[in-house]
């Protein structure tokens, strides 16, 4: 069955490792922040200005002044920081966030990534992703598999004005993990009980299959 | 000690005109220069460009301006939470420059620290690079950017002094420092407006040589955007 978007963060939150930075875009990638693993201390960044940012307040504790990059109101957990906004891109440019987790309206087999226009409709700027994808080393995408109209979202070209070229490694769907290789979308894992077929079906852009595809473990 | 302070709105927004560019600190409705937008949209100007990173909300921030047809062109990175600037921009009344957050930031800050242009990943092979120079460092590709010129910039912190000096609180940082003294004047109001020596100057993270004119602002309503809560 393919995942929710619950699922999805679940499944992303395995990949986060022990003492990494971490950006997390707007959308599914928030969702990661309540699956991070026992055992495993990441700190989280948010592009607006705060390392460290924790849970959302309780009622009575929000403050105006502390928000995330969806500007939803925030805490910030022991041993945060507060900086400028040319000093959070500088550690994003600088390669101190280890990994970046953002959504996107589609990937291209090469690793392009298209998710801030679509031309004469929808208006809203691409905020920090372009420098994010422009600059973190890993980066991996969260994304429904298809869109609204159940077309593919994984493409052989981007057919979207690109935020940025080459720069996806992995790409974790409602129906799979894909990484990105030379020869293009690599099958890594299915989602439980989806089979082959169905994620050949909603993948566009050219999708390699070896042998065994394993269901994805939580 | 060069005194910074004036003592009205009115007084600090003094010279501003028909045309000007202007500089806007926040992110989101974080650290806006509330009583500065207020005063500007009471004002009889227009034509303006304004950088910012976002264009505040229908009925409040840069909305207001946006609103009151004051401004002709936007530079901001992200525009999503205001349908009246969706309009005016597909509608083409409004020239809207989207520029990624980054380079925003550092288009501010070269402005301030007094360097011409720079070299950013940001946007290289995307629209953004259309028409800019692009170089290849260490075999990776950078888009050459340059700095903004502004006639104004508007910023808020929290506390400062009659010398300029500012502190901020929290993420209402974000472009306000980088705002400060990249402009031919910079305007900053603050919550307190303190004497001198009540501030440590460990903990100043503005120094007042970059400001010119400061304030106290009478009203910060500081609304929430998206005021989310632990779930119980």
């Amino acid at each position: 069955m393919a995942l929710d978007k619950n699922g999805i963060a679940r499944r992303i939150a395995k990949e986060l490792q022990d003492g990494c930075y971490v950006n997390l875009g707007i959308g599914i990638p928030t969702l990661v922040a309540n699956y991070v693993p026992e055992g495993i201390q990441v700190e989280f960044q948010s592009e607006n200005g705060i390392l460290g940012m924790g849970p959302f307040p309780d009622e009575g504790e929000e403050d105006a002044d502390l928000i995330n990059a969806g500007k939803q109101t925030i805490t910030s957990l022991p041993g945060a920081s507060f900086f400028d906004s040319a000093m959070s891109f500088g550690m994003i440019r600088g390669r101190h966030v280890d990994l970046t987790i953002l959504g996107a309206m589609e990937v291209s087999e090469k690793g392009d990534i298209a998710n801030w226009k679509i031309p004469d409709k929808l208006v809203k700027g691409m905020g920090g992703a372009m420098d994010l994808v422009a600059s973190a080393e890993n980066i991996i995408v969260a994304m429904m598999h298809t869109n609204r109209s159940g077309v593919s979202k994984l493409l052989d070209k981007c057919s979207l004005p690109l935020t940025g070229l080459g720069c996806v490694k992995r790409i974790i769907t409602d129906l799979a993990v894909i990484d990105i290789t030379k020869d293009g979308f690599l099958l890594v894992e299915r989602a439980p009980n989806v089979s082959i077929k169905e994620i050949q079906n909603a993948t566009k852009g050219k999708l390699i299959i070896q042998n065994k595809v394993p269901e994805m473990l939580f | 000690m060069i005194n910074k302070k004036v003592n009205s709105v009115a007084q600090a927004l003094e010279g501003v005109q028909d045309g000007m560019t202007f500089m806007l600190g926040g992110f989101g409705l974080c650290g806006i220069p509330e009583n500065a937008i207020e005063k500007l949209v009471s004002l009889d100007i227009s034509g303006l460009t304004c950088i910012s990173n976002n264009a505040g909300i229908d009925n409040f921030g840069l909305g207001k301006l946006l609103q009151n047809k004051q401004i002709k062109k936007m530079i901001a990175s992200y525009v999503g939470e205001n349908a009246e600037f969706e309009r005016q921009m597909l509608s083409g009344e409004l020239e809207v420059v989207l520029t990624p957050q980054g380079t925003l930031a550092e288009k501010c800050r070269a402005a301030q620290t007094g360097i011409p242009a720079f070299f950013t990943p940001a946007g290289y092979g995307t629209e953004i690079a259309e028409g800019k120079e692009t170089r290849v460092f260490k075999e990776k590709n950078y888009v050459m950017e340059e700095a903004y010129q502004a006639d104004f910039a508007f910023v808020k912190a929290w506390k400062g002094d009659e010398a300029g000096n500012l502190i901020f609180k929290g993420t209402a940082r974000n472009f306000n420092p980088l705002m400060c003294g990249a402009a031919t004047i910079t305007v900053a109001e603050v919550e307190e407006l303190l004497p001198l020596g009540a501030l440590d100057p460990n903990q100043i993270h503005i120094p007042g040589i970059l400001v010119d004119r400061i304030f106290r602002g009478n009203l910060y309503e500081k609304r929430i955007e998206q005021l989310t809560l632990k779930k119980t």
